[in-house]
């Protein structure tokens, strides 16, 4: 499971929208997958998975969330585990909605 | 997958999430169960262009901050600059302090950063109780640099208590001082380390409080930090929230002053001592060549207490505290919840107990007095982990 290591969001993510990683959270990559550390918030989290971290690092250069799974190589029937990761991650704000362009 | 997360800590990664640094043992407090022993500067401490040389190192290692403690940290005249060119450098700062230094103006410097966390020590709710331990005058320098802090609009500092027998029963006092100054409040374990190791029979809490304290903690959640200290109490039933396991040489370590690196804040003894950062390899290499270091990465036996049922949640509690306790490694925490600790306290009563490694007090400084008060009968940075969910 791609699960990410914070409180779940309780919103739907949208995957159709632009997001980033919030400017203030540093990433740093395991063998498990990655750790991040938001200085704002101070906390904590990690990536369970090296695709979530592709994914992650790739969402503020695509035009969407799904558009940046389907670039790190996700299914179809992936997506929905990974969509929960990326709850999760906005809900504990290591990752951000973009304006969109 | 993978293993589990917890698995993936417990056998290390190739640098500490965060670790805790005493920048100095110099400190104008003698807190009777002081960790490192700390009062006199040591003149082997690393000057500020070695500081500089680690902060670079853990940069480049990725190591997200750094817990500095001491000694008083802030009594070093290069402190300030120190925190600033480690928050330049992306390595992250908290720092413990007993507010001697917090004036209204540094209060206003560090509500101006971003990357600055600060932890104002604090151990009893009323000057009586935290007197007894930190010293006269203490808890009036330490609600001064908290009101400056507030004042400044440094929002949710923290406010950092080791849990005793005498201010456990303080708990909901402790919350209330916190959430009048905007703050978090953090409880952390009493470790029988350095000055603590004197006094750690009449300090900790009893069994009794323990249960008390569990169930505090259940109920506040994630509202109060606990630096993860109180992995020992999960075996009561329910874990306590963060991440339940030692993490010492795995996932954290100490830099003391003089660049010794130990496994943990709570373990100066040589028998922790991996290397130091003045060595060939800098940090770098202590924390990936060290011997023990790689000792204290694989699987653990768990000894005495693989048979218990309670092992998976507890994982056997604090190394240090058995270690200065004179218990095994492999056996019991002295405050192992199923009684298991006590027990076996009671078969090393007399014994020889490791005493801890360097003494930096004040040669003047007074005798420990008693607590004032009979223990009531109501109810082990630190894990630096302090806040991490699993």
């Amino acid at each position: 499971m791609p699960a990410a290591g914070a409180r779940a969001g309780s919103e739907p993510f949208n995957l159709d929208r632009p997001w980033q990683l919030h400017p203030q959270v540093s990433v740093r990559p395991e063998r498990f997958g990655a750790l991040l550390y938001h200085f704002g918030t101070r906390r904590l989290s990690f990536l369970k998975s090296p695709a979530l971290l592709t994914v992650v690092r790739t969402l503020g250069a695509a035009p969407s969330a799904r558009a940046a799974c389907r670039s790190a190589g996700l299914t179809e029937a992936e997506l929905p585990a990974y969509a929960a990761a990326l709850a999760t991650l906005a809900g504990s704000q290591m990752i951000c909605a973009r304006r969109p362009e | 997958m993978t293993l589990p997360l917890v698995a993936q800590f417990q056998y290390g990664l190739d640098a500490p999430i965060c670790l805790t640094w005493e920048l100095t043992y110099a400190c104008n407090l003698s807190c009777v169960h002081c960790l490192s022993s700390s009062g006199r500067r040591d003149p082997r401490e690393l000057t500020a262009a070695e500081c500089r040389a680690v902060i670079d190192e853990l940069e480049r290692m990725q190591v997200f901050y750094v817990n500095i403690g001491g000694g008083e940290p802030t009594v070093r005249p290069d402190f300030w600059e120190l925190v600033d060119y480690a928050t330049a450098h992306h390595v992250g700062v908290k720092f413990s302090t007993n507010g001697v230094k917090v004036t209204p103006e540094i209060a206003r410097r560090l509500a101006a950063s971003d990357y600055v966390d600060v932890q104002i020590s604090l151990d009893g709710a009323t000057a009586e109780v935290n007197d007894a331990v930190r010293g006269p005058g203490s808890y009036a320098t330490a609600l001064g640099a908290m009101q400056n802090l507030a004042a400044a609009g440094f929002r949710g500092f923290k406010i950092s208590v080791v849990v005793t027998r005498q201010n456990v029963i303080q708990l909901d006092e402790f919350k209330a001082i916190a959430d009048r100054f905007g703050a978090q409040l953090r409880l952390t374990r009493l470790r029988p380390s350095g000055r603590g190791a004197d006094v750690w029979d009449e300090l900790h809490p009893t069994a009794g409080q323990q249960r008390q304290l569990y169930d505090w903690l259940v109920a506040h959640g994630e509202q109060v930090l606990t630096g993860d200290s109180f992995f020992h109490l999960a075996a009561f039933g329910e874990a306590l929230p963060g991440l339940n396991l030692c993490g010492a040489g795995r996932v954290v370590c100490l830099i003391d002053p003089v660049g010794d690196v130990y496994a943990c804040p709570f373990a100066i003894h040589d028998s922790f001592l991996a290397g130091n950062v003045r060595g060939p390899g800098g940090f770098a290499a202590v924390w990936r060549e060290s011997e023990l270091f790689a000792g204290l990465r694989r699987p653990q036996t768990g000894g005495a207490c693989h048979s218990c049922s309670a092992y998976d949640s507890c994982r056997g509690g604090c190394m240090a505290a058995k270690f200065f306790t004179g218990l095994p490694l492999d056996g019991p925490d002295p405050e192992c919840v199923k009684g298991h600790g006590q027990a076996a306290l009671v078969t090393v009563a007399g014994a020889f107990r490791p005493r801890p490694f360097g003494n930096h007090s004040h040669r003047s400084r007074p005798v420990p007095v008693s607590i004032g008060r009979r223990p009531q009968d109501r109810a082990c940075d630190e894990s630096p982990l302090a806040g991490f969910r699993a």
